[in-house]
């Protein structure tokens, strides 16, 4: 089995409740965007598929293995190879230039300077802010900084990137640009993405959208409180 | 929309002929609904009638197509008055979507307000899904952009109040009907 699945997955906070048996099916090349109001479970659901979080009942799936019974070891080595992370706030290192940040995880797995510099500066021309290499991120504006972590998390190649919220904490254009260049990206690489948002004009951005509402899926998409009740008229079937 | 002044502004740069004029009307407002050439010949044959254009080098013989037309002072006129004045913003609730959740609590029930609500923001759901797409496609050009933005942004504002409305339409059924 290929792609990525989620089984039943239950996860509590203590006594808090945030994921009540979700299962989630992501074919590889997919974008799909995890939506639904605040507080519902879309983090903890990304945690959970990413194996930074470990599901107290449920499977993860990766390529046909069952990841979420790894050891944190392995689960972190799967998160700096064919996983990527991306959060609402970039999280860059404030003493290191924005080409520094983004060799960071290629020197982390063992990739030579000189290599990681240049695909460093590669993957920030690609996202558009060559011009950045040697700015630090406290002289950047936030959708600056949230193309060089989209450069950082996707310079390794990822066959997965979990974004949860990437453009939360942009304006309206900023945000569009980050997302319009990550997807532009993805699909040029093939690469999977779970795109974590609240905001229907983000969820557009992906193929598909799975909605969940207090810690379970929600079948109608729409956060209705009760099934509708089909309606009989041209081309609904009248019993 | 107002055909007449996007012509009147295509000419504004020197003359062009009818169907220059319809090639340049969709090339400058991509995505817009395709300039009939019909439609064409009818907006330059108003404006020569009120004087905002005059046809130059009109070969008799060659029919329609071969005239060029010019814009004249009183066209110019025309024009730049009409692109300073600022469009009344909504003065009216002409929604579409508005008027047939209210004729829908009048004659039919509330399951059939709901149903329509829902039908009709899965399919707000999937244009706007469609039109994101023109967005991330290599192919496309700014005025691509900038041309299905316009339509984002409102498929956007109509799908949050589809999902508000959705969370009140029993309460106005109940107004509606006390
Ligand atoms: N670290 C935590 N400790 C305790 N409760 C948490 C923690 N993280 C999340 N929760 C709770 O779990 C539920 C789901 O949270 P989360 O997955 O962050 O939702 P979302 O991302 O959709 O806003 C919420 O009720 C939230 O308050
Ligand atoms: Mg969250």
């Amino acid at each position: 089995m290929s792609g990525l699945q989620a089984h039943g997955v239950v996860r509590s906070y203590g006594p808090t409740p945030a994921l009540r048996g979700v299962s989630l099916d992501v074919a590889e090349g997919e974008i799909v965007a995890v939506t639904g109001p605040s507080g519902c479970g879309k983090s903890t659901l990304l945690h959970c598929l990413a194996g930074i979080l470990r599901p107290d009942v449920g499977e993860v799936h990766w390529r046909g293995e069952r990841i979420d019974t790894w050891p944190e070891a392995a689960r972190s080595r799967l998160r700096r190879t064919e996983f990527g992370v991306l959060f609402q706030f970039g999280q860059l290192v404030p003493e290191l230039t924005a080409a520094e940040n983004v060799a960071l995880p290629l020197l982390l797995a063992g990739t030579g300077r000189r290599g990681a510099g240049r695909a460093a500066r590669e993957w920030l021309d690609r996202l558009g802010v060559a011009h950045l290499a040697d700015v630090r991120p406290g002289a950047m504006s936030g959708g600056q900084q949230q193309r060089c972590a989209t450069a950082r998390a996707l310079v390794t190649g990822p066959r997965v990137l979990f974004a949860d919220e990437p453009t939360g904490a942009l304006d309206t254009l900023g945000g569009e640009e980050v997302l319009t260049r990550l997807v532009h990206l993805a699909r040029e690489q093939g690469t999977t993405i779970v795109l974590v948002t609240h905001e229907p004009r983000i969820a557009a951005y992906a193929d598909r959208e799975v909605m969940l509402r207090d810690g379970v899926v929600d079948p109608t998409g729409l956060g209705l409180d009760e099934p509708l009740v089909p309606v009989a008229g041209p081309g609904a079937v009248a019993r | 929309m107002s055909t007449s002044h996007v012509l009147l502004g295509l000419l504004a740069a020197g003359s062009q002929h009818g169907y220059e004029l319809k090639r340049a009307h969709d090339t400058r407002l991509p995505r817009a609904k395709p300039l009939a050439f019909g439609q064409v010949y009818a907006t330059l044959g108003r404006l020569q009638r009120d004087g905002l254009v005059v046809s130059a080098g009109q070969e008799r013989e060659a029919g329609p197509d071969r005239t060029a037309y010019t814009l004249t002072d009183q066209g110019r006129a025309a024009l730049t008055g009409w692109l300073a004045a600022v469009e009344p913003p909504m003065p009216y609730v002409t929604s579409a979507l508005f008027t047939k959740v209210a004729v829908a609590l009048l004659v039919a029930d509330l399951n059939a307000a709901r149903s329509y609500l829902v039908a009709q923001a899965r399919a707000h759901t999937e244009r706007l899904r469609e039109l994101t797409a023109v967005k991330t496609a290599p192919a496309s050009s700014l005025a691509d952009v900038v041309a299905v933005d316009y339509v984002i942004a409102h498929l956007d504002a109509d799908l949050r109040w589809l999902r508000t409305t959705l969370a009140r339409v029993a309460d106005w059924h109940r107004e509606v009907h006390p």
